[in-house]
């Protein structure tokens, strides 16, 4: 076996623990077991974002600088936290992405589930609008150039996100799009665009798991907010 | 650089069972050689499969990815899959990704043909 491999992975955890540093960001997703595509409730969804950034920049280089500076890449309107130890396998971060409602922002989170120096994967905890993994990373083209690309493998979580999946689609393609713009830009590459693919790998639903709907950060996260004048006042 | 190189063997210890030794590197780049398995395992009457990774030298996100890819598939059949050969740490990735609650793991071969 390649010695490096274990490294890659993050250890096995029963149920996600967020820093001390990021608590307050971390509240949704402390205490919430991981959520595989298996776990989650809508169709399952293969989809993939590319942008090919020229020769400039090799795959390991690119992928390299966007493990480091990963949250400078994301557009408005989402927050991604990290520790101060950075990125690396098993890093639990809290995420905060404004729901479009007014005063409301949805946290929840990721784990990093891989490493390696080519691509990096996330997995997504229970109450996620996702369940499954998004993997970012970066390889040579046919052409000999470096093209960098956001692959996810997902289902929505519970019957409540799987009705809002349609907006939420075109929500992804404009972030992810926009992320990768971004990252292309940073490196001296525009006017490119975008090539996205999607297909759906399951059209069944997972009934079994409709009660994924407890854990819904979208709802739990309006709690949280509704409810801050009282925990300041107990405070 | 050169995509990985997996090998995958299609048996069928009895009636109705397939094992495909998986070898190599499992990663994305193979979906191509361990769904050409899947078809050749999935002759008629095919209820179960064991996913035998003794052989195996590395996997990556990109190869849990493909495994639930073919999780689907089974489903859709109508086939259980079980896994056996697997290392502990990839028993724990296993564990970590929650693929165990679909393709149950055995200590070896027998037990998870025995299991189908």
């Amino acid at each position: 076996m390649n010695v490096h491999d274990e490294s890659n992975w993050a250890s096995k955890v029963e149920r996600l623990e967020v820093s001390d540093e990021l608590a307050d960001a971390g509240f949704n997703i402390a205490g919430k077991r991981l959520a595989g595509a298996q776990q989650g409730f809508g169709k399952l969804w293969q989809r993939r974002y590319s942008i090919d950034l020229g020769t400039g920049i090799t795959p390991e280089q690119l992928v390299a600088d966007w493990k480091q500076r990963f949250p400078t890449y994301w557009p408005d309107g989402a927050t991604f936290h990290v520790a101060l130890t950075g990125l690396k396998p098993g890093t639990v971060s809290p995420i905060a992405i404004a729901s479009g409602a007014p005063g409301l922002t949805v946290s929840t989170g990721i784990l990093v589930l891989y490493m390696d120096d080519t691509s990096f994967t996330f997995m997504c905890p229970e109450g996620h609008m996702f369940a499954g993994w998004i993997t970012f990373g970066a390889e040579e083209g046919p052409s000999g150039s470096t093209v960098a690309d956001v692959k996810i493998l997902i289902r929505t979580s519970d019957p409540v996100y799987e009705m809002g999946w349609p907006v939420m689609k075109r929500k992804e393609d404009i972030f992810w799009s926009a992320t990768l713009v971004n990252l292309a830009k940073d490196h001296g590459v525009t006017g490119v665009p975008v090539e996205q693919t999607t297909s759906c790998v399951d059209r069944k639903r997972l009934w079994h798991n409709w009660t994924n709907v407890r854990h819904n950060s979208g709802m739990r996260s309006a709690w949280h907010t509704a409810t801050t004048p009282f925990r300041a006042v107990r405070a | 650089m050169q995509a990985p190189v997996a090998t995958m063997g299609v048996r069928h210890p009895r009636p109705q069972v397939a094992v495909i030794d998986i070898g190599g590197e499992v990663t994305s780049h193979c979906e191509e050689v361990l769904m050409g398995a899947y078809e050749d395992a999935s002759t008629a009457g095919t209820k179960g499969i064991v996913l035998n990774f003794e052989g195996l030298d590395y996997m990556n996100s990109g190869g849990i990815g493909m495994l639930v890819t073919l999780l689907v598939r089974a489903n859709r059949n109508k086939q259980k899959l079980a896994a056996c050969g697997l290392t502990p740490h990839y028993q724990q990735i296993f564990q970590l990704t929650r693929l165990d609650e679909a393709i149950t793991l055995h200590d070896d071969e027998a037990a998870a043909v025995a299991a189908l």
